[in-house]
């Protein structure tokens, strides 16, 4: 599926002074591009340091590019959507990937489970007028991204960070661990270990700051896998704890269903279900 | 450009700016005559009600609030609602009154970032608030700290602002405690006085002589004006329940859109969202909130489209008055969940998201499985109500240039506040003159 991208230019212009932005969408929520609407104490800020060229849901204002940086959010789903994002990449000097659709195909992505022809009939009387992709993929499916936010949603204190980091040239300085880290520095009681409730925390990438256990719930994986997951013990565990298997394979299954380790679980789950 | 009004003529916007989500516009003028104009909604298909099939009941809340990440927490509230209607369980009034005023949160946030981020730039002739910043840094800076003591509510309760964490089926997993609550108190209260200040900027802008004669549709119940809770009424006096909803509202597929268009009882183009909730129920309204509508000019009914900016802001004083009302009388509650368990049936919920009526329906098997599922989001709702203005509005402005009419129609668009993310199931404008 990995196609060649189109290369920016490498003498794109930066424009004068302040750099460029893009905000792009896909099929999603639009619930991460609000995120940066959202950040309400530092968006006149951002918003002085850089240039907003290209963003739908906020301005009118439009220039064709190039863009120094291009923040993208949603998954690629249609045939249309496969010939946009070539055409973002080859305008974006920079391309950010933000939040799960476009990180690993959204919730979305349940459809690759399935069929079209399935589905489709079951939201739409007239499917032939629907033109949609078999299957909802992440942007690094396509083209070359350059980093990848990830979240259902992205965190604002993340994506300033995101921000600052490619303004100032240097690497976003994002975790790669799993939730426990972000418990453990919370001082929160570990719910699997004192209650016995189900947690997707040991397998999921930090970030949210422990939203779900700070609640007395369990993690329910919006952040995508951590980057050195091991997901079947964690299985094995939900099990014993008296999960079903079906109930297991759905809590892979889900903002971040496409996302290869949680895939390979929530299969492995399923085929392990009793019938 | 030159105008539009001789010879035939197509108008098009090909990327709606400030909505939520993606849709464009075709306006099709032969001979100097509307004859066509058609909403598309161009958002990609994402099939919820399809991969809703095989979920678990309890799972509801969380994903469908995927569909939108404006209003998550009105697709959480109704999906709830509609599995507990499912599963014959009533809520203790403390969790209801609580999920009340997590949705105030929901309502300042949107109805903040509308006003002032998405619609006021409109009127005052901007392309957006960051360029409206430039002149007007303040009311943009109000903007923001309104959206923000909503968020705070959001946060404070939900865990955090976008796709909350804290609303499950039976109530909530934890319980805020009333010190939680009252030190949202000083920001609500800050953001009364803002949203009054609103409501008289906004109620002095320039609206064109332009009125509808839409059905309107709502909820109404006896727990104070339409939130979360309520049954069906009409402006010609329909009134039904809930659970009715599918046998008085009609969805169709039309080519030019993926989202469906709703009718009403037969052929009756209806709209919902402020204008239907402020002319069916104003009467519920705080005293706060009525005094500054009339102050804005608001009559009991308000039939043109334009002014529902000034009704939005008239919300949002309710809103704030609603929480603040609600964070004084909670004193906690015995449990944070009543305990709900499955049985084979079918449930529906509506509530009254920002941008109008929410419909969910669930059937679920003896274990919890969702055999099927359907949603009626307010924009899909409201595609027909938009047309039908577009039409109106469009014909006696066709000697605008094409930039300034298209101006024009966007601005009729963004009177609903459309959310083409949830309807997708919308916007770029083309004027088609043959």
């Amino acid at each position: 599926m990995t196609q060649t991208p189109t290369a920016p230019s490498p003498d794109a212009p930066a424009g004068t002074g302040r750099p460029s932005f893009a905000v792009w969408k896909f099929a999603s929520c639009d619930g991460c591009q609000l995120t940066l609407l959202n950040c309400e104490d530092e968006l006149l800020a951002v918003a002085g340091a850089i240039r907003i060229t290209h963003f739908p849901e906020a301005t009118r204002a439009h220039d064709d590019g190039p863009y120094d940086v291009s923040l993208v959010e949603g998954s690629v789903s249609t045939p249309e959507d496969v010939d946009r994002i070539h055409r973002v990449r080859a305008v974006s000097r920079k391309l950010i990937a933000i939040g799960a659709c476009a990180t690993s195909g959204g919730i979305q992505a349940l459809r690759n489970y399935t069929s079209l022809d399935r589905l489709s009939p079951l939201v739409y009387a007239h499917p032939e007028y629907v033109a949609s992709l078999e299957r909802s993929t992440p942007v690094s499916a396509h083209v070359t991204v350059d980093f990848e936010l990830r979240g259902c949603p992205i965190d604002a204190g993340q994506l300033v960070e995101v921000i600052a980091a490619f303004l100032q040239g240097r690497r976003p300085r994002v975790p790669r661990y799993s939730v426990c880290a972000e418990c453990k520095r919370r001082g929160l009681t570990c719910l699997m270990v004192a209650h016995g409730t189900p947690c997707l925390g040991p397998a999921t990438q930090a970030g949210c700051g422990a939203v779900c256990p700070g609640t007395r719930r369990g993690c329910y994986g919006c952040f995508g896998p951590q980057d050195a997951v091991n997901t079947a013990p964690l299985a094995e565990r939900l099990v014993a704890l008296g999960m079903d298997r079906r109930d297991v394979a759905r809590a892979f299954r889900t903002y971040n269903a496409g996302a290869e380790p949680f895939r390979r679980e929530s299969l492995r789950q399923e085929e392990a279900t009793p019938r | 450009m030159s105008p539009l009004k001789s010879g035939s003529h197509l108008l098009e916007v090909g990327e709606l700016a400030r909505v939520e989500g993606e849709g464009a516009m075709r306006v099709v003028v032969l001979d100097g005559e509307v004859t066509l104009v058609e909403l598309r909604i161009t958002e990609p298909p994402r099939y919820f009600e399809g991969f809703l099939r095989g979920r678990a009941w309890t799972e509801t809340p969380d994903l469908t609030s995927r569909i939108c990440g404006i209003c998550p927490v009105a697709y959480q509230l109704t999906a709830v609602q509609a599995i507990e209607d499912a599963c014959a369980v009533a809520l203790p009034d403390e969790l209801r009154r609580l999920r009340r005023l997590l949705y105030c949160g929901e309502w300042i946030e949107s109805h903040a970032l509308h006003i002032y981020l998405l619609h006021a730039p409109d009127f005052l002739g901007y392309d957006g608030a960051i360029e409206m910043a430039a002149d007007h840094r303040g009311l943009v800076e109000r903007g923001l700290r309104l959206k923000k003591a909503g968020n705070a509510i959001l946060t404070t309760i939900g865990g955090r602002a976008i796709h909350p964490v804290n609303a499950r089926v039976g109530g909530f997993h934890q319980l805020p405690t009333p010190a939680d609550l009252r030190r949202l108190r000083p920001d609500l209260e800050r953001g009364r006085d803002d949203a009054l200040a609103t409501v008289a900027l906004v109620g002095g802008f320039d609206f064109p002589d332009f009125e509808q004669p839409h059905e309107y549709l709502c909820l109404r119940g006896p727990d104070g004006y339409p939130l979360e809770s309520g049954s069906v009424v009409t402006s010609s006096g329909g009134a039904f329940a809930v659970q009715e909803f599918t046998e008085h509202v009609h969805e169709e597929h039309v080519a030019r859109s993926h989202a469906l268009h709703s009718r009403l009882d037969g052929d009756t183009v209806y709209a919902v969202g402020p204008l239907a909730r402020y002319t069916l129920c104003s009467g519920q309204l705080s005293p706060l909130a009525l005094e500054a509508a009339r102050e804005a000019g608001l009559g009991a009914v308000c039939r043109n489209p334009f002014r529902s900016i000034v009704v939005r802001a008239v919300e949002l004083v309710y809103a704030f008055d609603e929480a603040l009302r609600l964070i004084d009388s909670w004193q906690g509650a015995p449990v944070a969940a009543v305990p709900v368990r499955p049985r084979f049936g079918e449930g529906h919920g509506a509530t009254e998201a920002p941008r109008g009526l929410l419909y969910h329906r669930y059937r679920i098997d003896t274990d919890g499985t969702v055999l099927d599922a359907r949603i009626i989001p307010p924009t899909a709702q409201n595609q027909a109500s938009i047309e039908a203005d577009l039409r109106a509005f469009v014909q006696p402005r066709l000697h605008l240039s094409h930039a300034e009419l298209t101006h024009d129609c966007e601005q009729a668009i963004r009177n609903y506040d459309p959310c083409i993310s949830c309807a997708t199931h919308f916007l770029d404008l083309r004027l088609d003159t043959r």
